[in-house]
């Protein structure tokens, strides 16, 4: 009795494991882009204007005429934040739906698991995460789009030295974002001829940076405070700050270029400065600037289509969609191969996150100057036309 | 883990499901990749091989220990990172870091279990959840060890100057570890300590009253299960290539635990269903798009709604009932 029950039983977890792993139709036509993205989970506000921006411009690509005659059909998966399950998702586009080429990997842990398996296989991988190491050292088939945290550390250190500082204290969150910066700026500070005379942590769900900003006030010389962090860190930590009168420059990173930055701290934020691509003061930007049509088109039409305010993240993704897109017209193919020799190529590309030019050594092509200093003036930003 | 075939009675009926098991555990590792398309389904199957072997050992906690452990993750993470950090920092060979891992991990558990199972109750689940905790919050911290919330790459295994690497390759590697791993514990289910710690299972106070001794047996389970978290922990990464520490973050353990409770709390077999299920069906479920997440909790809902003992149990109590 219990032998057949067995048997039973094993035809039926075979049954169930064929029938999970069935996977998708194939067709002919269209060209395959794939995408993991982290659309869901704790970085779900990075993943998910990525995950929008993306389908809305397929759509729209697509009722353009689409690339080369044919249209983009896009096969994206969530992986939820989970560098494991990313990576499985990343072998699923290349083994299963045999994409030509992939545009995602939200988090700098989902993308450096998924390297591997796009390297192997030989098809471009456009990264939409932060972390300098994803493109150093340079990967033959890995690029990415969005700035680096060393060339905001970068920005930061040239305003403060064109303002005439030279004594920083920094607060950083503990966090991925924080640390990789907090680490990227300890590496550039010294071409700056900058000193860190304070050196400050605080955990991603901490409440109250005052005693940490009390050290950083009492440390000797301090003329200026640079706080690389991310999510809610920042806005308490510029609560904090005008709470405790400290009356020193701020300086708050690229990570907090939204809105929700300056509704969360509110009169505190007045007067803080920080980094940010062209596209947080899409209109504010002079009608010379070669950004300008770019940024706005992009705001208006995800504002209009999502109801919500435009972010970067979202940014990064339009800009590694359109990158794609000029490198297959331009090498006027979909082999995965031309696609990445034309995407070597870019120069001159006007995105959201600046102007890409890349290179054999520069899979990023971005430069310094790509970041726009803001400050924050009366509620909203406004360009500073200081610094490098 | 004494001697298991020779202690227990001979007779058919008690070797026949235990063989069963094995030989069906063995058949479908050894046919899937004939049937598979391509690489990705052996990816998918090398992950629920590998997560099946964490939750064997867990359900030998669970099933035969009746402990839950809400921490399993983080015997997963010791091992992960032992072949992580062992390579990169200390110069140790994969697979020797790979041992030392498995080594601290039963370290660990022993440490932990050996105050806690002198008291009666659920004390484990509380000790392990905190311990679990804590390693995460070390892995995400020490970044210049554990390369903090963005993990760090693991170095490829090299056999006699040879890259171990390749889906199929993996695909066999992780087979043949649940193989002994299912084997093992089937072994351990049928010896005379699986006996006593299903003895216990049912009534403590019983299974003392006949010399069992309580404390000791619980212990030996928690090491064991342990073992087989490191274990593997220590393949995925070197699977992966990559570590985060996602791989000992409190949402993993309580899906090995959902594992567990959904196969069947108890069966081998059931242990290895419930992995499958949670792997396997999230890949099936990406077409519902934002409905996925929604889907997976009313099937799981589903299940212990109607096959309230686990899948396995579950359903061999359905045929049983048929056939009378």
């Amino acid at each position: 009795m219990s032998k057949l029950a067995s048997r039973l039983l094993g035809l039926g977890v075979s049954a169930l494991a064929v029938a999970g792993l069935a996977g998708a139709a194939l067709a002919a036509d269209p060209i395959k882009i794939g995408s993991v993205l982290s659309a869901t989970g704790p970085a779900a506000f990075l993943g998910d204007p990525e995950k929008r921006t993306l389908e809305m411009y397929v759509e729209r690509i697509n009722s353009a005429g689409g690339v080369l005659g044919r249209p983009l059909e896009l096969v994206l998966y969530d992986d939820g934040g989970d560098a494991n399950k990313a990576r499985t998702f990343a072998t699923r586009l290349i083994e299963d739906d045999e994409v030509v080429a992939m545009v995602g990997g939200t988090t700098t842990g989902t993308t450096m698991a998924m390297m591997p398996v796009f390297e192997d296989a030989s098809v471009p991988f456009i990264s939409l995460a932060g972390a300098v190491e994803i493109i150093e050292p340079v990967r033959e088939y890995v690029f990415k789009t969005p700035h680096t945290d060393r060339m905001a550390c970068e920005k930061i250190f040239a305003d403060i030295k064109a303002r005439g500082f030279t004594k920083v204290g920094l607060i950083s969150g503990t966090d991925g974002f924080g640390k990789s910066m907090r680490a990227q700026c300890m590496a550039v500070v010294g071409n700056f001829g900058i000193e860190i005379v304070a050196d400050e942590s605080y955990g991603p769900t901490d409440s109250d940076m005052t005693p940490q900003l009390t050290k950083v006030k009492n440390a000797a010389g301090v003329q200026t405070v640079v706080n690389p962090g991310f999510g809610q860190g920042p806005a308490i930590v510029t609560r904090n700050y005008a709470q405790l009168g400290i009356g020193l420059p701020l300086y708050q990173s690229h990570g907090v270029a939204s809105k929700s930055f300056i509704d969360l701290a509110g009169p505190a934020a007045e007067g803080v400065r920080l980094p940010s691509p062209a596209l947080a003061v899409a209109e504010k930007l002079p009608d010379t600037d070669q950004q300008k049509p770019v940024v706005v088109e992009y705001k208006k039409l995800y504002e209009e289509k999502t109801g919500q305010p435009v972010s970067t993240f979202g940014g990064y993704a339009y800009d590694g969609l359109h990158l794609l897109v000029a490198a297959i017209q331009k090498a006027n193919s979909t082999e995965p191969d031309a696609i990445r020799d034309a995407l070597e190529a870019t120069a001159g590309f006007v995105g959201t996150s600046g102007v890409f030019t890349m290179s054999p050594t520069d899979h990023l092509g971005l430069k310094v100057d790509s970041f726009r200093m803001l400050e924050i003036k009366d509620g909203d930003w406004t360009l500073v036309e200081t610094g490098g | 883990m004494t001697d298991a075939a020779a202690t227990s009675p001979p007779s058919r009926r008690t070797w026949s499901p235990r063989l069963v098991s094995l030989v069906f555990v063995t058949v479908v590792v050894a046919v899937l990749p004939l049937v598979f398309p391509s690489n990705y389904y052996l990816r998918v199957a090398s992950l629920v091989w590998t997560s099946g072997l964490a939750v064997v050992g867990l359900n030998l906690l669970m099933g035969l220990a009746g402990q839950v452990s809400l921490g399993h993750a983080a015997f997963l993470g010791i091992g992960a990172y032992a072949v992580a950090i062992g390579p990169t920092h200390l110069g140790v060979p994969p697979i020797p870091s790979a041992l030392a891992g498995i080594a601290l991990s039963a370290l660990v558990a022993w440490i932990v279990g050996k105050p806690i199972f002198r008291l009666k109750g659920y004390y484990l689940a509380v000790a392990t959840l905190g311990f679990g905790l804590l390693l995460a919050l070390v892995l995400t911290s020490e970044s210049a060890w554990t390369g903090g919330p963005d993990g760090m790459p693991v170095e490829r295994v090299e056999l006699f100057g040879w890259r171990v690497t390749g889906a199929l390759t993996w695909y066999w590697i992780t087979g043949v570890a649940l193989i002994i791993g299912v084997a093992l514990a089937l072994n351990l289910e049928a010896s005379p300590t699986g006996r006593a710690l299903r003895a216990l299972h049912d009534s403590e106070v019983a299974a003392s009253v006949v010399g069992v001794d309580a404390a000791r047996l619980k212990l030996t389970a928690f090491v064991v299960a342990a073992v087989y978290a490191a274990t593997s922990g220590a393949l995925l990464a070197l699977m992966n290539g990559f570590v985060t520490p996602d791989t000992a973050s409190f949402m993993h353990s309580v899906e090995f635990v959902t594992m567990v409770v959904i196969g069947g709390m108890g069966s081998v077999v059931g242990a290895l269903v419930g992995a499958a299920i949670l792997v396997a069906l999230p890949q099936a479920l990406t077409v519902l798009q934002e409905y996925e997440t929604a889907v997976l909790g009313l099937l799981i809902m589903v299940f212990m709604i109607f096959l309230r003992q686990g899948i396995v149990p579950g359903l061999i109590g359905l045929f049983r009932g048929m056939r009378r």
